[in-house]
């Protein structure tokens, strides 16, 4: 943590890149362990059970829960971007008319060339509090959506810098990425929910049931020592694992708001314009009530401007989409400090 | 046959390595050469808008003929540069370009100096689209640059260098300031000595 600002913004990319594969590697597997690890502990169970008793050879749970989640997944996919700007009231500028949105139109355009992208779709949103997020699946289909305090707050170079940083989420895939872990989280509480309703239920309905579930499990030895093992464990995961997959998919929400951070650096070259326009933000108090939370780790700060933005408490730190604003600003500064003292950069603004 | 299996498998892991490093040549390679198309676009932006920005303070300026006259004949003379660009004439379109650039600066310090000519909505509009160019002009070539380093990083690096060849993949120039004006660092003297 406290290293970090020492890297430049490609070691700050390359660092985050690499984190949230690991990341997303961990959640996967505890995803899998999760569903399939059940079925192999069954399996484990029954394997030594009468020929003619139910053996549990096909990975039904393992492959209901993975179907949840790509149901979910797809449900976000195909309403998700659109929906997003629809519940802000967002419009769109087709023609701009004042010159705040001629100027927040040509520095789109300016950013979408340093970032190598088509020019993005640009929504205002009618809310006073400074914010702005992007959504869109495919970085070629994006749409970038700023508030109105945004625009009247930021200066030409912290727009630029807020809009690469919006960029950097759209080049990324962000989007995609989010929905994907926000749709496996839901299959977990999904699944969480429901089995622990059926549990509840099923103790107070009585013995009667779970006893003749019982024989089949397999008195004969069947439940083997690592069997039994595993068993406490998988049950302990699902215990827990709405709290773990929330917090996992947060980390990675975190990382890669770092990520888009670096990443808008590298747009403007100008890492000191992203983070005075990050003071600004944090200097707004009040939440942008227009965006909804299902948003949120899409701005460029967060949207209910949670208490971990201003304190740098350490567990409140695990539920946060977004890092402390302290902490980005102090990465921020970094990267200015390593790029004037290697001076390998040319100026973009002079060309 | 079981050997010969492992010896399958491997074999498939290298061609499909292979095939995945070559397209991601091919891919870069195409980047690379978009990226320097979209320089002359937002160049030949520039020469468009510089005509509509000097009829518009044509009037309020007569007495800066000097200052406009010289944009314009950069302007021109980066447009007859531009006309036959290739890859062997990329110093003179660099020159040609650094020169009107230069001029514009001079022309924007000279509107400053006219508040009432910076008040009128119409420059105000064309001094912003101006910015933008610039500032497309140089991220553009950033983009440029940033694409291409990938590209020559690329080819050099460990395994992908062995698919270099095949993909016809050659190191990309990267764009550089020629002119030692804009390069040279200012010089700034906070000695307080008093000069000998």
């Amino acid at each position: 943590m406290t290293d970090e600002a020492g890297l430049n913004l490609f070691q700050q990319q390359e660092a985050n890149r690499r984190r949230t594969t690991w990341l997303v590697i961990g959640f996967v597997l505890f995803f899998a362990w999760l569903g399939f690890g059940g079925d192999l502990v069954y399996y484990l169970g029954t394997k030594g059970a009468e020929p003619d008793a139910y053996r549990h050879t096909f990975p039904w749970f393992g492959l209901l829960l993975t179907g949840i989640g790509a149901g979910i997944a797809r449900y976000g996919f195909s309403t998700g971007p659109t929906k997003v700007l629809w519940a802000t009231g967002a419009t769109e500028i087709l023609e701009p008319t004042t010159d705040k949105e001629r100027q927040l139109v040509n520095v789109v355009e300016e950013m979408a060339i340093a970032a190598g992208l088509p020019r993005p779709r640009i929504w205002i949103v009618p809310d006073a509090d400074p914010n702005a997020f992007a959504t869109g699946l495919e970085a070629t289909h994006a749409h970038i959506a700023v508030t109105h305090g945004l625009l009247d707050l930021c200066s030409r170079d912290e727009l630029q810098a807020v809009i690469a940083h919006e960029l950097g989420h759209v080049k990324n895939l962000d989007v995609r990425l989010m929905t994907t872990l926000a749709a496996l989280v839901g299959a977990v509480a999904l699944m969480h929910d429901g089995t622990s309703r059926l549990l509840g239920r099923g103790l107070r309905l009585g013995g009667g049931r779970s006893g003749g579930g019982g024989s089949r499990g397999g008195k004969k030895g069947g439940l083997g020592q690592l069997a039994i093992i595993l068993l406490v464990l998988w049950i302990l995961s699902w215990i827990l694992a709405p709290l773990i997959t929330r917090l996992l998919a947060m980390a990675v929400s975190r990382k890669r708001e770092y990520l888009a951070d670096a990443m808008g650096a590298q747009f403007t070259r100008n890492p000191m314009a992203l983070a005075t326009a990050l003071q600004k933000i944090e200097g707004a108090e009040s939440p942008t009530s227009t965006i909804k939370q299902g948003a949120a780790h899409l701005c460029i700060a967060d949207p209910l401007g949670r208490r971990t933005n201003l304190r740098e408490g350490r567990l409140s730190n695990f539920f946060g989409t977004h890092p402390p604003m302290a902490a980005r600003i102090a990465r921020l500064k970094g990267m200015a400090y390593q790029r004037l003292k290697t001076e390998e950069g040319w100026s973009p603004a002079t060309g | 046959m079981g050997g010969s299996l492992i010896l399958l498998i491997v074999l498939a892991v290298v061609v499909l390595y292979g095939i995945s490093a070559y397209n991601g040549l091919i891919n870069l390679k195409n980047q690379t050469l978009n990226a320097f198309k979209q320089i002359d676009v937002q160049l030949k932006r520039r020469h468009d808008l510089i005509p509509n920005l000097v009829s518009a303070v044509k009037g309020a300026m007569d007495f800066e003929r000097q200052t406009l006259e010289a944009v314009i004949q950069a302007r021109n003379q980066a447009v007859a540069a531009g006309a036959n660009a290739g890859p062997g004439v990329m110093k003179q379109v660099a020159a040609a370009e650094n020169q009107l650039s230069a001029a514009l600066s001079r022309f924007n310090v000279v509107v400053e100096q006219y508040p009432q000519l910076k008040a009128t909505g119409n420059v105000m509009q064309l001094q912003e689209e101006l910015t933008s160019t610039e500032n497309r002009i140089g991220f553009s070539r950033q983009a440029y640059n940033d694409t291409a380093t990938q590209y020559n990083t690329k080819q050099q690096q460990f395994p992908t260098n062995l698919f270099a060849g095949l993909a016809k993949a050659t190191p990309a120039e990267l764009w550089e300031i020629t002119d030692e004006a804009e390069r040279a660092v200012p010089q700034v003297d906070l000695s307080m000595k008093p000069k000998a």
